[in-house]
């Protein structure tokens, strides 16, 4: 026979009174976003593995690390016995989440999210999924009524500043955000106009167009920055310097999750962002 | 004296044998889930729960006979290359197999959504390895053709015209690198530092049935390749078909490779160093030299798996850095200990 510990009693009655046990307690996220979103409902104790992705906040830094979101291991993630696999829209391999499935983890793949109304239909489905639709409620009216004061802001500005976003700087010819890229949406939250043009997504351009498309503010990530030596040997290169944001060196640097990532703090990096550029 | 070497070549088979055995067992008891031998055998056997059984069946058990038809596929195809064309730094990539390969799996990566997108959800995610083997069928094919002159297959013809192809192929990823968002060239790059991780069972028996075709042949080659090694115009008149001979292990290996490369992705090394491996142990002959280079083939590769996928749980870090980091090694150290017995090195 088994012992039944009264604390094991009472742990089972606190759990059947949080009406908690339907739904899932042992989460691993594929996706900074998602994380992010997680946490701001408060589900922080759930989650048991995260990706690499998936730095803010820093505290998530602390959970099992899985790897790259696209290239998840099946049986890695599994040791992490999950109940819950929140999978951004493009978690793979495919045959990764046909394994978990087929060990019986539950699957659930985020809505694609890189736009202002796809914030909110992440968290919403994040809250459906974890059973905090009324958390999930909350963040999504806050984030929208951050979002629209932004967008007020923004659409108020009378001179838009063209700003270029620089991904990478190698040898070779900087790889720069093009139409559509998420970087390019931002700024046009923010109030900008992205000033490359002629390519979709992220791609190397020619210095000659670079300084054709003569940006007034050059936007990056912090962490490209630091990588190349700081803000002053970027400006040192020529296809950067001879632009009108080379000149006044005008610059804004910002976390590349923050900034990138459609998440929570969108609203914030907007603020951010759009305030740098009136400055500017 | 014969009998002697007889029980020495069967011992060290034997052991290579159970290596390899035992590292194929390894990798379905060790993962990154602990799961007891018990276990382990509850779902071998059909009466183990069903999450160890899922795990057993559709994660391990997969996984380890692709490594082991993968392995065998490099080696045996760097040991005939290296042995057809008399040049012991011959890999399966040197006539652009792998190379033919990689355009495929690119092309398949950055282009399938546009052109895929009518095809029935059962046969996209086979889209990949079918074009991967395309390509390197088609380069293989191609440098044949080149390399055929008067009907006769020159051998330096082969290695350039495989070098050209090799440039080609590397301009055509580049062209697609180009056209790629940044998801596709992620994608991109991780396949090319190949995996074991796509294994699922339709995926393993398709490669195995095209790798054991090509193998089987292979493995019989020992003679052939031995008189290869005093030259073509000797071999001719010890009575072999050069010309022959010459397109059958080059198809043979590209068949192979093909195959290999289509289901894991282009894993270097193994093909190069198995077989020099093989010969240190075994000797130069062929008839020996194949087999052995098989078994070595799949105990670095399955030994390479089972690292990758343990030894930073639950995330796993690409195979082909574990090949080089313990065949690197594991060959120095055969090396020296061989030059060390013969005298060769202090």
């Amino acid at each position: 026979m088994r012992l039944i510990t009264p604390a094991a009693l009472v742990a089972g009655f606190l759990s059947i009174s949080a009406n908690s046990e339907t739904y899932p307690q042992r989460i691993v996220t594929a996706g900074g976003d998602l994380t992010e979103i997680v946490y701001a409902l408060g589900a922080e104790d759930r989650v048991v593995g995260v990706d690499v992705t998936s730095n803010f906040p820093t505290s998530a830094k602390d959970k099992e690390q899985i790897g790259y979101v696209r290239r998840i291991s099946a049986e890695g993630v599994l040791a992490l016995a999950p109940d819950l696999v929140l999978g951004a829209h493009d978690m793979g391999p495919p045959t990764a989440i046909e394994q978990l499935r087929a060990a019986g983890v539950r699957v659930e793949l985020a809505p694609r999210g890189d736009s202002a109304s796809g914030i909110s239909s992440k968290v919403r489905f994040v809250g459906r999924v974890l059973g905090l639709r009324e958390e999930a409620q909350h963040l999504t009216s806050r984030i929208e009524t951050d979002l629209n004061r932004e967008a007020a802001r923004a659409s108020s500005q009378n001179s838009k500043r063209r700003v270029i976003f620089i991904l990478a700087l190698g040898e070779g010819e900087p790889m720069v955000a093009g139409v559509g890229s998420s970087a390019a949406k931002i700024i046009e939250l923010a109030g900008g106009i992205n000033a490359v043009t002629g390519f979709n997504g992220y791609k190397p351009m020619s210095r000659e167009a670079i300084l054709a498309s003569r940006p007034d503010v050059i936007l990056m990530m912090e962490s490209t920055v630091a990588r190349y030596g700081g803000i002053n040997n970027i400006f040192e290169r020529p296809e950067l310097a001879l632009t009108p944001a080379g000149q006044k060196r005008q610059y804004v640097s910002m976390d590349g999750m923050l900034l990138l990532g459609f998440g929570p703090r969108t609203p914030l990096a907007i603020e951010q962002l759009g305030k740098a550029l009136r400055q500017k | 004296m014969y009998r002697l070497r007889i029980t020495t070549t069967f011992k060290v088979f034997a052991t290579l044998g159970v290596v390899v055995l035992a590292i194929a067992a390894a990798e379905l008891v060790y993962g990154p889930v602990s799961l007891s031998l018990w276990r382990v055998a509850g779902a071998l056997l059909g009466w183990g729960d069903p999450e160890s059984t899922a795990i057993v069946t559709q994660i391990r058990a997969p996984r380890a006979l692709l490594g082991l038809v993968v392995g065998t596929a490099l080696a045996l195809s760097g040991c005939a290359l290296q042995g057809v064309l008399r040049n012991p730094l011959a890999d399966p990539g040197l006539i652009g197999v792998t190379g033919g390969a990689s355009v495929g799996a690119a092309a398949t990566i950055v282009l399938g959504d546009t052109f895929a997108m009518g095809l029935p959800k059962d046969i996209r995610p086979y889209l990949l390895p079918i074009s991967a083997f395309l390509g390197s069928s088609l380069v293989t094919g191609l440098i044949f053709r080149l390399s055929r002159r008067s009907n006769t297959t020159s051998v330096a013809t082969l290695i350039l015209a495989g070098v050209a192809i090799n440039s080609i192929a590397g301009a055509a990823i580049g062209v697609m690198v180009y056209i790629s968002d940044d998801q596709q060239l992620r994608d991109l790059t991780f396949w090319t530092m190949g995996s074991l991780a796509s294994a699922n069972w339709t995926m393993v028996m398709v490669t195995l049935a095209v790798v054991v075709i090509a193998t089987t042949v292979l493995t019989r080659m020992g003679r052939a390749l031995d008189l290869f090694q005093i030259g073509e115009r000797a071999a001719f008149h010890s009575g072999l078909n050069v010309e022959q001979t010459k397109r059958n292990i080059a198809l043979l290996s590209a068949v192979a490779v093909g195959g290999a490369t289509a289901a894991a992705g282009p894993i270097g090394f193994i093909g190069l160093v198995a077989p020099h491996m093989a010969r240190l142990i075994v000797g130069p002959t062929h008839g020996l030299v194949l087999p052995a280079s098989a078994l070595l083939g799949m105990g670095l590769l399955l030994g390479a798996d089972l690292a990758v996928r343990n030894i930073v749980p639950p995330a796993e870090p690409p195979i082909g850095l574990a090949t080089s980091l313990i065949g690197g090694p594991f060959f120095l150290w055969l090396l020296i200990t061989r030059l060390k017995g013969r005298g060769l090195l202090a």
